[in-house]
């Protein structure tokens, strides 16, 4: 016998007396081992060397040679292939590589197959000791949401309470920025958001899915009921049956309809986490099971992305501009700075929870001036103070552009940035100062447009000509705000891009942000963000082929179908069977012309939905559309999966209980989308990489994601290749391994503390400010992998991702694309909104704006509803009657002449639906504005569902469908016109005959009536 | 000995609810024997924040106060109280008993702040106490003070005679000292809440066109007491804060090299923005 054959015997002989080893240290692994009895045979490829295990109530004996009927076989192809593989030590790419060339294979059932290769996994370290005692019976652990990562203290199986991370001289100290004779360092602790402080309420929510139900009209083998969907109810079921209900859907649609008729649908956020995430194992699954994909819009971005990547590149960044190391710039330099649709401190850069509140404190010490854009006087503005403009919604663009005239007419610009780093500047000017078109944009012409005094407008740009200014654009400062999600948003976007091009971008003091993103922390330590894929092994769809397919080698996967369905055409697509769109694609600024249609050649239409969460009818536009689609029968099949019975989980056939975070093993860095949002976590004051314990075990049935992929996985033979034979906890580990945290911390240490803090980079050694390459002519030095390398023009790493490599002022990718594109053309013109007061048949009907931003107390439809803690904030739901309604804000002499008072319930409706809401009267809106969060997570039809008032709050069921521009599918809900009147407790949709004479009536009246 | 006091700084809090949410995700769901029951999942606020908007279009402010249970060393509640139901510890706290309170729902009108909430479900009154099972066992703030992103909230541990020396130094308030409770939960800036503000924009002809005009002086007068005074900022925009709205009337003088000087009179009911004040050029010399 060789030496290989020697060993790989010895291997396996030993393998039997360690899993009995373990299980009698171990009494987890002892019950673990009891789950199953089955044989497992394990052989070279011819047969030499065989050992068959026969697992029996928790003992495990062997036998050398072969078994007759094994349940499980493993193969490998020779005996040192073996020796090499059947090591606690042995490296996953060998393993991999094994599989992928044919050398190393499993038979017979996938479940078992899973079952014990997780074994082996978990016998080499069977119980792992995490957290930190707390002395009282209480443990401390560590975990990570989209606001914020907590400290969790859990006692008796139970989570006591969640707080703030506060660290210890054993971290690494905060940072110091040093500005203007004061030094200034944050807290040396994180900070939360208010959706990060009640995720435990969230977590006990009586609304969790605990069991697997299904519809009680639905019958896979008989009568489906589809029209049904929304109001017919739910029964327990097991998980035995709701899987076999889910794989078999999966099957029969596969067989009956070919390529493409399942849909997999994510939200845009899950809980967080590397390997839990949507990105990560939902990619896998849906991949693994052959669905066609949902191709998301940008939409935080839109604008941004649709129009000012065409003035500058950053595709990959979706038209938001890169930040590094402003923070620092703007404390030391800045010396105004305009927030555009800008409310940081209730959107809180995304996932940042309030670290940049602090920064912002620090602007009074350093007097900066401030002044806030926006139709809604904001949180931002309202803490911070400063001068608060108020456009009327959608014309943003038209002060801008005044704003230019200014500067163009009074020599206020950087002329010599102008010249030497841009182009096409002559032909804008001609447009703005009305050579081309007769119509110079004044402030005079401006006032008109936006109702801003052309005094004001002048005032603005005089001063921001001559100091150096930091403009806020949206939430994080480069990018978003509600204003590029409006029918214009891609001019507004547009508008801001070219005042940055006039006033020097990169110039010190000069330049995007609003204390939000750019913070001195180290970006360099490795590891990755969630975008970069997980476990997906999607080299398509994530950032994975960038590092982390290198450094944590896994299987690829890749989805077969070619079909694509725009998420905001999903209705569409199931009812009519056709649909358009054009994508996002962060590669080059080309890839967003690549029209696509639904359905893909030779492809079925959809039939069955996967349904990951439920947030389509907060979330979307023109939501009740969503709503018919689930009711028609050309959906045969919907599964959803989903932690809380809410919003479109209602219209599920079969409902698959997932656990939260809390409940799981997950590993992550705090706010690091990575992808399109790479180092968004520069927004920390401290850059927190932490293990997410799993601190306590599912609740109710509820299982993982993965595991519930899992097991459906296995039905179809896929489940060994989905998770590739490996536990949560092995995958956390195995992106722990890729990253470079095993070069300060070890393992044991990490599982137990659960959090490294990455030591800031000192004064002098932090990342160049951005864009200051750009401004003074040198070589890209910021650590940004964008443009590609093949998209620069002369030499690497010089100028912008454009044609000419220069900001331009003249588009040439839109020349190229359409340049008679009127809603886009090469020079960006200011153009009414195709919803608002300029819309006259429907403004006479529909007589007030609404603007629905991204919300302030919960995220998306997270901790919204479901009886969480946010109820109760009167700015976010409001107590009427034992209900808890959405809010919307309304004019103060708008809500007078409607006869409306403070918390009244009213009905905000337009054509498109009727939403009950409860009504804040404020003067924050001017008149003709009002103003409700989107995002409700909660729809509650009063009557038919999709076709009734929604007492739930869903506000984008009346935000309109149409694409933002022609040429693109964007979304523009705050291009939205409805009206607003006393609910009269009808359920029907529209409105009450001859209510909008009787308010215009009554609002000249209040007008007469108003104090001069 | 040090006792407990809070700080809220009316002026740093912008109602993010940190603080509320914080109380209820350490009461829902958890009984502490000794200091508090459960909260009741959802209609509770022990620590609820009101707000007040001022002003007008396009001139407003918004002020928020934390309000909870102020500790009073005073406390109405414990008046009447059934024996053991409150007590006041000698660290300042004040303390619901959850066994010898229940039933009592006569407690939740003893305070004049409105800060005791009924458990209907437990039949027990419950106001915020101070995380005092947190402070027992080590604690050196509150969770409020934890998650407040502002430092809004700050618990102090303080001997009294340093704590009033703070109140001096620092003008600290209380609220409602006239009903003689004694509150140990202090605030800075109370004003922002309950005083009230006057602005206007001043606009003139400067060059042939309607401009803002800042760096104007402006004089608040109220009868013959010279209030305040303040300058015009970039927008022609000026603002005097901290007013009583009590129906007086005011003055505002504003002067301005350009421009003739200007009066302007108004009874200040409730917080205004004058709206638009032109200035007119200076008289030309008669020839």
């Amino acid at each position: 016998m060789s030496l290989a054959a020697t060993k790989f015997s010895v291997i396996l002989y030993g393998m039997t007396h360690a899993l009995n080893f373990q299980a009698s240290r171990f009494p987890e692994f002892a019950k673990r081992l009891k789950e199953k009895n089955f044989t497992c045979q394990i052989a070279t490829a011819d047969k030499s060397i065989a050992r068959y295990y026969t697992f029996n109530d928790g003992r495990v004996s062997s036998e050398s040679g072969l078994h007759p009927k094994p349940d499980i076989t493993i193969s490998v192809a020779s005996a040192k292939i073996g020796a090499r593989l059947f090591v606690p030590w042995v490296d996953q790419l060998e393993r991999i590589e094994a599989m992928k060339n044919y050398q190393f294979g499993a038979d017979g059932s996938d479940e078992l197959i899973v079952w014990f290769t997780q074994t082996m996994m978990l016998m080499q370290n069977p119980e792992v000791e995490y957290g930190i005692d707390m002395g009282d019976g209480t443990k401390r652990y560590v975990t990570n949401t989209n606001g914020g990562p907590l400290f969790v203290y859990v006692k008796d199986g139970k989570v006591i309470r969640t707080t703030p991370m506060e660290f210890t001289d054993q971290d690494a100290p905060a940072w110091t920025i040093k500005a203007r004779g004061k030094s200034f360092t944050p807290p040396h602790k994180t900070t939360l958001s208010p959706h990060g402080v009640s995720v435990k309420s969230t977590l006990y929510s009586p609304d969790r899915l605990l069991y697997p139900m299904k519809r009680v009209d639905f019958d896979p083998k008989g009568e489906r009921n589809p029209q049904n969907r929304g109001i017919s109810g739910y029964e327990r079921i097991s998980w035995e049956e709701a899987l076999d209900i889910v794989a078999g859907e999966i099957t029969r649609v596969k067989t009956e309809h070919g390529q493409g008729a399942i849909l997999g649908n994510h939200g845009s956020h899950h809980m967080w986490g590397n390997i839990g995430y949507y990105i990560s194992a939902a990619y896998k699954f849906f991949n693994t099971i052959g669905a066609s994909r949902v191709a998301h819009n940008p939409d935080s971005w839109e604008g941004w992305y649709w129009g000012a990547t065409h003035h500058y590149g950053y595709s990959m960044r979706l038209g938001q501009v890169e930040f590094y190391n402003t923070i620092e710039d703007c404390m030391k330099e800045c010396e105004m700075m305009v927030f555009w649709s800008s409310d940081p401190e209730a959107t809180n850069g995304a996932y940042g929870g309030f670290e940049a509140t602090i920064r912002r404190q620090w602007l009074k010490d350093l007097g900066i001036e401030l002044v806030h854009i926006d139709p809604y006087f904001n949180h931002t503005a309202a803490l911070l103070g400063g001068k608060w403009m108020a456009p009327k919604p959608g014309t943003d663009t038209a002060l801008a552009l005044a704003i230019a005239h200014v500067w163009m007419t009074e020599g206020l610009y950087d002329k010599k940035f102008v010249a030497d780093r841009c182009v096409g500047f002559d032909v804008w000017s001609d447009y703005v100062l009305g050579k081309e078109d007769g119509v110079p944009k004044t402030p005079e012409w401006q006032q008109a447009e936006t109702g801003v005094p052309a005094k004001e407008v002048r005032a603005l740009a005089r001063k921001w000509g001559k100091t150096k200014t930091y403009l806020a654009a949206g939430g994080p400062g480069n990018g978003h705000g509600g204003a590029c999600r409006a029918a214009n948003g891609i001019q507004f976007a547009r508008a801001l891009a070219c005042l940055m091009g006039m006033q020097g971008m990169g110039k010190p003091g000069v330049n995007y942000g609003n204390l939000q993103y750019g913070g001195p922390i180290d970006i360099r330590f490795y590891f990755p963000g969630y975008a970069e894929g997980g476990m997906s092994g999607d080299i398509q769809n994530t950032g994975i082929p960038v590092s982390l397919y290198q450094r944590m080698p896994q299987l690829p996967s890749y989805g077969p179908s070619m079909q694509k369905v725009p998420r905001l055409r999903i209705p569409e697509a199931i009812m009519d069977g056709k649909a358009e769109g054009y994508p996002w694609n962060g590669f080059t600024i080309e890839g967003q012309f690549m029209k696509f249609s639904y359905p893909a050649p030779g492809h079925s239409p959809i039939k069955m939905l996967y349904k990951y969460g439920g947030a389509s009818i907060g979330t979307m536009t023109e939501t009740n559309r969503y709503v018919n689609m689930y009711r028609t029968d050309k959906l045969e099949f919907v599964v959803n999966q989903s932690i809380w019975f809410e919003g479109e989980a209602k219209f599920a056939d079969v409902l698959l209980p997932a656990c939260t975070q809390f409940e799981r093993w997950d590993i992550s860095d705090l706010a690091h989308a990575g992808g399109y949002g790479m180092h968004y976590q520069t927004q920390m004051n401290h850059r927190v990489i932490m293990l997410q314990h799993k601190c306590i075990e599912p609740l109710g049935e509820s299982k993982s994601d993965i595991r519930i992929f899992t097991e459906i996985c296995s039905r179809l033979g896929l489940g060994t290749y989905f998770c590739e034979g490996m536990n949560e906890l092995d995958w956390v580990k195995r992106v722990f391994d890729a990253s470079d945290l095993p070069k300060v911390i070890s393992w044991k240490e990490f599982l137990k503390k659960g959090y490294y803090v990455v030591p800031p980079l000192e004064e002098g050694k932090r990342d160049p400010v951005a864009m200051r390459w750009f401004y003074e002519g040198r070589k890209k030095d910021v650590p940004e992998p964008s443009p590609l390398p093949g998209d620069y023009r002369k030499q690497f790493l010089m100028g912008l991702q454009t044609q000419s490599g220069k900001f331009e002022f003249e588009c040439s990718s839109l020349k190229h694309f359409d340049a008679n594109d009127p809603e886009r053309p090469p020079i960006v013109r200011y153009l009414q909104s195709w919803e608002g007061p300029q819309t006259k048949e429907l403004f006479g009907r529909f007589p007030l704006q609404l603007l629905s931003p991204h919300s302030r107390f919960s995220f998306h439809t997270f901790a919204d509803g479901k009886q969480c803690s946010t109820n109760d904030i009167a700015e976010h739901r409001v107590l009427v009657k034992g209900y808890y309604y959405w809010v919307v804000r309304i004019n103060a002499q708008d809500a007078r002449a409607r006869g409306i008072k403070h918390h009244d319930l009213v009905k905000v409706h337009n054509d498109r639906g009727a939403v009950l809401c409860a009504a804040h009267v404020t003067s924050r809106l001017g008149q003709g504005t009002a103003h409700s969060y989107s995002s409700s997570a909660v729809y509650d039809p009063l009557g038919e569902p999709g076709n009734s008032v929604d007492r739930g709050g869903c506000i984008n069921n009346l935000t309109p469908k149409r694409s933002i521009a022609s040429k693109v599918l964007g979304m523009a809900p705050n291009s939205c016109l409805v009206e607003v009147e006393l609910w009269d407790g009808s359920t029907a949709l529209g409105a009450r005959a001859g209510t909008s004479e009787k308010v215009a009536a009554n609002a000249a009246a209040a007008k007469e009536a108003m104090p001069s | 000995m040090k006792k407990w006091n809070l700080l809220i700084d009316v002026a740093k809090c912008f109602n993010c609810n940190n603080c509320a949410l914080a109380v209820h995700d350490e009461y829902c769901g958890n009984s502490f024997p000794g200091y508090a029951e459960e909260m009741p999942r959802q209609g509770h606020r022990w620590i609820e924040i009101r707000q007040r908007e001022q002003g007008e279009y396009p001139m407003v402010e918004v002020a928020y106060l934390p309000v909870t249970c102020n500790h009073c060393d005073e406390p109405s509640c414990m008046k009447g109280a059934p024996e053991g139901a409150i007590s006041k510890r000698a660290d300042g706290i004040v303390i619901f008993d959850p066994v010898r309170s229940k039933g009592h729902p006569e407690l939740v009108k003893s305070c004049p702040y409105g800060m005791i909430w009924w458990n209907e479900e437990k039949q027990l009154p419950q106001t915020w106490p101070f995380d005092a099972h947190l402070l027992d066992k080590g604690w050196t703030q509150t969770r409020a003070s934890q998650v407040c992103p502002t430092n809004a909230f700050q618990t102090l541990h303080l001997e009294d005679e340093e704590m009033q020396r703070m109140v001096r130094d620092e003008k600290l308030e209380v609220l409602h000292p006239e009903f003689g409770n004694k509150p140990r939960v202090y605030y800075k800036n109370l004003d922002s809440y309950f005083k009230s503000f006057v602005g206007g924009t001043l606009e003139g002809m400067l060059n042939g066109a309607i401009e803002c005009i800042a760096d104007a002086h402006i004089v608040l007068w109220k009868g013959t007491q010279k209030l305040a005074e303040t300058v015009s900022d970039t927008y022609g925009d000026f603002r005097f804060r901290r007013l009583d709205a009590d129906g007086a009337s005011y003055r505002i003088e504003v002067s301005d090299p350009r421009f003739s000087s200007k009066t302007l009179e108004f009874a200040l009911k409730k917080s205004c923005h004058l709206g638009a004040i032109a200035l007119e050029p200076k008289a030309a010399k008669a020839a």
